[in-house]
């Protein structure tokens, strides 16, 4: 490539919103430039200002926003250009992908109509020339039967397929710069890979230059060749992607990295939690705004906004807003020299007694598909759990892991309304739920709990917190002072101040509120935590201190832990064992080390190796097993082994008298791998591979 | 139990605290001019109503027998009938039967309303049904049409059972919104964390699931005083509402429309002014409240009204 | 469908039902001089199947009998209910019809308006318009209509509008002289019902489309290069159309209770004024009727609102 001159530069671009407590300083002086065919990376958290910019680089921001500094595309400045200037550029040379392709997508229009559309905005063809480039968009986007999808409406579309044909309207004009907003958090890992794929070939296809926007550092590191790490409407440092995953030399991002649980990693490896939470862009105080969160402060960050200085130490081009930055560099001093380590949390095995807390045996649920507002017609029937096994022992935590739709939140909504099941069996305590009397099943609900993905949905938002807290209490009959005493206790255990007791909901940031759901969940002193995506929602500077407060609890408090979630590195570092599910069934599981280094299942082995890393070089050298398609209809599951349609084995590996065997045979759970261990894989053809 | 020392201690990140959203939300409704203006007039209508006839020299069921059907005077403010009743006094006590008949008729209606939208969305199955199904049918007799059918069947009995049946006939609606705001919220986290620590179903509708409706519960109160004094002045011109004795804004508008397009439109035009003044107020100390309450709520009233 | 019939055949039976108990036929003697002989009187209550004696059930089974085979029974004057309907339907359907289509229209239109303008000068003044038709009751907003008619005429010194009657008789029917009497005499009573629907409407859509205007779909088509102006009507106002579909069945019951107070009002001889007068003479059998009316007139908004849902809404075309 020839040093060009850039195709996208920003310079000192800042955005502020008025609001009702005062102007919102969304993005504060952010420069960046973008070469010709390059992949450039702004990574951020929410509300670090990430999204926002880049709707102000295509003039999409709403009309209140204020909005200054320069943005030049080919040399040409767009701000303060008016909306026909700017739409005749729009989906023409700059292009742009947005979050969620749902509600990304007109629902009253077809997907044919809306990709044609963009094609007829800049091009002068025919209608129906339009549609025939249209259809030819989404083949190259990978839409099996374009010509007859493209008649679909978005709602019947999945999420991947819909991302796909965002991606085809992107390029429909051959554009020189695509704008990825957070292009796959909507999306499952294996769907994410698809999508990840797809748009390198995109931008092969066209030459066109990507930035791209995304919070997930894994992600981001396999992308892109130059990145941008925002923090509270700042860039607080840039460079080339190993300068800045090798060395990086900004507390934030040193943080950041280091409180990442990695897939490669192996559990129980110690992360480093940022404390506290981002700032509000309301009334910023001088000086750094990572100040109250970093350990390494001084008078000095207080006062002055330190600028982005060149660090001559690594690559030429990286830089890093902080006072402390040469020192960094000088001593290269790493996450755990800055960040406290947390407690000694070696694992003690010991603990896990033999005695089962949950146990299930062939647990289905059903529901039939109806019709009909008043006289129902069944239309068919909803396999969503069909028959799984499931046993946590004392003291243990079982990851539950798998993608959207493969049965893990119906899984665990069965174990906790204790309700008798269609088939199959659950045990808490060695007490079967289906011949509990109402009075047995209350009494059980003291000894299982449960802490939800949303913490801002999750706790009432009109009662205080002494009340959140004392509500199982209160529905237990526990006396007033007991409860009274045991509201601090709790406090205190989950690292709030028992003086907040009075304070409402809103008045937490997304991480106080999980701890204070993990307070709720401890009040009646539980055997069993039901934890369904934990941090999932939270941010990932926030996500180390719960997976580590959680860690803490369960070796203090004896308690055992279901954990759900779909991503495995966050399962791989907390889990002891792990058990992995798809379309209803359970189709590996073991010991948490057998089945991460060693996974038997071509599903496991897939969902590992689209699951990103934070770790440039690794990303680049991984092969990825990109699986086809989505997930099949729960209601009308594949005969014989029900993940063959994906499967990469069924289509590469194996001959057809082979193949024959996936389509009539279910595969059962069998043992795999040593005798004697409890690693079991339901696949014909399970085989040892290896993780990369 | 030993307890842990703290990890992290992290203080709240803003004090927006429940008294501090009191105040968002009152000065979000203090910043509407209309809203404010419209609370004003309300007061002060209320002050008219029922502090007026205290003050005032002629009382309504009292005849001057030297001013029949006499204009607007300094003797009789808003002049008086062909029968010599003082229009004024008269006025003034047809307000205070319509403002009470659209408070207790509001609280009424929004009451049903919670209850049977909240328990059809909450429990689903044959309740679910059975209330859906009821609520169609009342939707298919406008009520307008039952409480005129029955009119003649409370003829001489108190305005009380007339202030039911309207509210028997108003909450449908609001039930439905209710229902699929219930259907959704059900759905919620904290919902669903109370069913799991065993909180009985009735306790989880009123102590979870209501209370966050309350700026709608709030708000639908207060339309539905002014579509609830519109009704009444509807079925009064009639004569299917509000009976003699009794008199109502709805009544003395039924009793002096057609003076409207006459040289005595005096009649007409001053109850129908105030009335049209009031029923604004409302709606606009309403629309303050939804602003207020539920910066975002946008079409509250559209979410739930789906078909059948 | 058969869930609709059902809704219509349990509402007429309960107005039936409700109004045998409710009205009181024979209080209609009670007033005359000479009295009537009691048995006279249950003689004529008999032969019309309003009498009290008889019971209700039996009553509710002579007159179900009569409607399934098309016969409605007899008014309280021994007149023929269906022959009576015949007449005023048509008075009522054309108010109604124009009241509530061209309300929606322009309602929808200014909704829509009001929306991309938001906070400017005309999104206040149409909020606030559109507040205060909603303040005032139809009685009022009649009157009012029909007085500044009579003054409109007053000031040109000619009589443009009619605020009585529904045309002036002894005109040729349908000529064009007739043609145009009969829409002056309905410029006035539709307007009423126009303002109304307009209000109604214009609120509904202008929410709607304000919770439209920030979606991410927006957003898309103007990256796609579109300028807003075309984004806004190709892609938002599409959108934004689709629970206005509801609001038609909502309406249309309301439009029939203004209809009442238009046709009282301006002389109108509809259904509505049938309806309270029926009242009024504690005629049950024409009371029956017209509840049977109204309720066919709901569901068939119903359907109708149901049918604009599903063509502008392809998500639930196929549900």
């Amino acid at each position: 490539m020839t040093q060009s001159r850039p195709l996208l530069e920003v310079k000192s671009l800042s955005v502020t919103f008025p609001s009702e407590a005062g102007p919102v300083e969304a993005v504060r002086g952010l420069s960046y430039h973008v070469m010709p065919g390059e992949v450039m990376g702004i990574a951020g958290e929410s509300g670090s200002g990430k999204s926002v910019s880049s709707l102000a680089v295509m003039g999409l921001l709403p009309r209140r926003a204020r909005i200054a500094g320069s943005v030049r595309f080919e040399g040409e400045e767009l701000l303060g250009r008016g909306d026909k200037d700017l739409s005749a550029i729009r989906g023409g040379k700059i292009a742009m992908i947005f979050q969620d392709p749902l509600s990304a997508l007109t629902p009253v229009y077809t997907v044919g109509d809306q990709i044609a559309e963009a094609v007829q905005v800049h091009q002068t063809v025919s209608k129906q020339a339009a549609m025939d480039r249209a259809v030819e968009l989404l083949n190259l986007a990978g839409i099996p039967n374009p010509r007859e999808r493209a008649r679909a409406f978005p709602h019947e579309f999945s999420g991947g397929m819909r991302q796909r044909a965002m991606i085809a309207m992107a390029i429909a004009n051959n554009p020189k710069l695509i704008i990825a907003d957070e292009p796959t958090t909507a999306l499952d890992v294996t769907i994410q890979a698809q999508i990840l794929d797809l748009l390198l070939k995109a931008k092969e296809a066209t030459g066109a230059a990507i930035v791209m926007i995304t919070h997930d550092l894994g992600v981001m590191a396999g992308f892109a060749d130059r990145l941008t790490i925002m923090y509270a409407g700042k860039p607080l440092e840039a460079g080339a992607v190993d300068d800045l995953y090798y060395r990086p030399r900004m507390p934030y991002t040193i943080g950041l990295l280091g409180s990442i649980p990695r897939i490669d990693a192996a559990p129980g490896t110690p992360l480093t939690p940022i404390e506290g939470s981002p700032p509000s862009l309301t009334n910023l105080p001088p000086g750094c705004p990572f100040t109250p969160r970093c350990p390494m402060r001084v008078d000095l960050c207080r006062k002055v906004e330190p600028d982005l200085v060149r660090m001559n130490g690594s690559g030429e081009e990286h830089f890093a807003a902080c006072h402390r930055s040469a020192e960094i560099e000088q001593k290269n001093l790493t996450g755990l020299d800055i960040f406290p380590a947390p407690a000694d949390r070696t694992r003690d095995f010991s603990r896990v007694s033999d005695v089962p807390v949950l146990r299930i045996t062939g647990l289905k649920k059903h529901y039939p598909m109806v019709r009909g507002a008043i006289l129902h017609r069944r239309i068919g029937t909803i396999q969503a759990v069909d028959g799984i096994d499931l046993e946590i022992r004392e003291g243990e935590t079982l990851g539950l892991v798998g993608e959207s739709g493969c049965g893990k939140t119906t899984t665990i909504m069965e174990i906790l309304s204790l309700a008798r099941p269609s088939s199959g069996a659950i045990e808490v305590l060695d007490r079967k739920t289906a011949g509990m009397t109402a009075q047995d099943r209350f009494q059980i609900r003291r000894e299982i709990s449960v802490v939800f993905q949303d913490p801002m949905a999750s706790i009432d938002p009109r009662m205080p917190i002494s009340d959140i807290l004392a509500e199982p209490m209160l529905t237990h009959g526990v006396p007033a002072d007991e409860r009274a005493r045991r509201i601090g206790e709790l406090l205190k255990m989950v690292g709030l101040r028992p003086e907040h007791t009075s304070r409402y909901p809103q008045e937490f940031s997304g991480g106080q509120r999980q701890r204070i759901c993990i307070a709720r969940a401890l009040a009646l002193k539980p055997k069993l935590l039901v934890l369904d995506e934990p941090v999932s929602a939270l941010d990932v500077s926030i996500r180390a201190g719960v997976l580590n407060l959680l860690e803490e609890l369960k070796a203090e408090l004896g308690l055992s832990y279901l954990f759900v979630a779909h991503d495995l590195s966050v399962v791989r570092h907390i889990s002891d064992r792990v058990a992995v599910m798809y379309l209803g069934r359970i189709v590996e599981t073991g010991e948490v080390n057998c089945v991460f280094n060693h996974p038997a299942h071509p599903y496991t082995q897939a969902l590992l190796s689209a699951a990103p890393l934070p770790d440039p070089r690794k990303e680049r050298a991984r092969r990825r097993i990109i699986l086809k398609g989505d997930l099949p209809s729960p209601a009308n599951p594949p005969s014989g082994c029900r993940f063959r349609t994906r499967c990469q084995k069924f289509a590469d590996e194996l001959n057809d008298q082979q193949r024959q065997k996936c389509i009539d045979v279910d595969p059962v759970l069998c043992e795999h791998g040593n005798a004697g261990s409890d690693h079991r894989a339901a696949c014909h053809y399970a085989e040892g591979g290896k993780l990369n | 139990m030993a307890s842990l020392p703290s990890p992290i201690v992290e203080s709240p990140v803003e004090t927006t605290g429940n008294d501090s959203r009191f105040r968002l939300i009152l000065r979000r409704f203090l910043r509407r001019r209309l809203a404010i203006a419209g609370l004003s007039v309300v007061l002060l209508l209320f002050a008219f109503a029922y502090i007026g006839p205290h003050f005032y020299k002629w009382r309504y069921d009292q005849i001057d027998f030297e001013a029949f059907l006499q204009h607007p005077s300094a003797t009789h403010w808003f002049g008086t009938t062909q029968n010599g009743f003082d229009m004024l006094a008269l006025t003034m006590r047809g307000m205070q039967k319509s403002l009470i008949i659209g408070l207790i008729g509001a609280v009424l209606s929004t009451g049903i309303a919670a209850v049977a939208g909240a328990t059809a969305g909450y429990f689903a199955g044959w309740a679910d049904r059975a209330i859906v199904a009821l609520i169609d049918l009342i939707l298919v007799l406008p009520g307008f049409l039952i409480i005129a059918i029955l009119s003649p069947a409370f003829h001489g009995r108190t305005w009380l059972i007339f202030v039911v049946l309207l509210a028997a006939f108003q909450w449908m609606i609001t039930a439905r919104v209710i229902r699929s705001m219930t259907l959704s919220m059900k759905e919620r986290e904290f919902v669903y964390a109370a069913r799991f620590m065993g909180v009985p179903d009735w306790k989880i509708i009123f102590r979870h699931i209501l209370p966050n409706m309350s700026s709608f519960l709030i708000i639908d109160a207060t339309i539905n005083v002014s579509s609830l004094i519109l009704a009444e002045v509807g079925l009064s011109f009639f004569g299917f509402g509000v009976q003699p004795p009794d008199i109502s804004l709805g009544t003395l508008i039924g009793d002096h429309w057609e003076s409207a397009q006459t040289a005595n439109g005096y009649q007409f035009y001053f109850p129908a002014i105030l009335l049209v003044v009031l029923v604004l107020s409302v709606n606009l100390v309403g629309d303050g409240l939804r602003d207020a309450l539920d910066p975002n709520a946008g079409t509250a009233a559209g979410k739930g009204a789906g078909s059948k | 469908m058969v869930y609709l019939a059902f809704l219509v055949l349990i509402a007429t039976s309960a107005t039936y039902f409700l109004a045998a108990a409710a009205l009181n036929p024979r209080s209609n003697f009670a007033g005359r001089n000479p009295p009537p002989p009691p048995a006279v009187i249950d003689a004529q209550l008999t032969s019309l199947n309003l009498n009290d004696k008889t019971p209700i059930l039996v009553r509710f089974g002579r007159w179900a009998d009569g409607v399934l085979h098309g016969n409605l029974g007899l008014t309280i004057d021994h007149d023929s209910v269906n022959a009576e309907m015949g007449r005023r339907v048509g008075v009522s359907l054309r108010l109604l019809l124009i009241g509530s289509l061209l309300g929606s229209l322009c309602g929808i239109a200014a909704g829509a308006w009001s929306a991309v303008k938001q906070y400017q000068l005309s999104d206040h003044a149409m909020t606030l318009l559109s507040f205060a038709i909603l303040s005032v009751p139809t009685v009022v907003l009649a009157v009012f209509l029909a007085n500044a008619g009579a003054s409109f005429n007053d000031a040109i010194g000619h009589r443009l509008v009619y605020n009585t009657g529904e045309y002036t008789p002894g005109l040729e029917a349908w000529s064009g002289a007739d043609v145009v009497n009969r829409l002056q005499h309905l410029v006035l009573p539709s307007l009423v019902l126009i303002l109304q629907g307009l209000a109604f409407y214009s609120r509904y859509q202008r929410n709607s489309m304000l919770d439209v205007l920030g979606s991410d779909f927006v957003r898309t088509a103007q990256a796609k290069g579109l300028r807003r102006s075309q984004a806004l009507i190709r892609h938002a106002l599409r959108t934004a159309l689709i629970p206005m579909g509801t609001f038609f069945a909502y309406e249309f019951a309301l439009i029939f209770i203004g209809s009442i107070f238009v046709e009282k009002i301006f002389s109108w001889h509809g259904m509505g004024e049938w309806f309270v007068q029926s009242i009024q003479k504690n005629d049950v059998n024409a009371t029956a009727a017209i509840g049977m009316f109204v309720a066919v007139l709901v569901l068939f908004a119903g359907f109708l609102s149901d049918v604009v849902t599903v063509t502008l809404d392809p998500r639930i075309r196929r549900a």
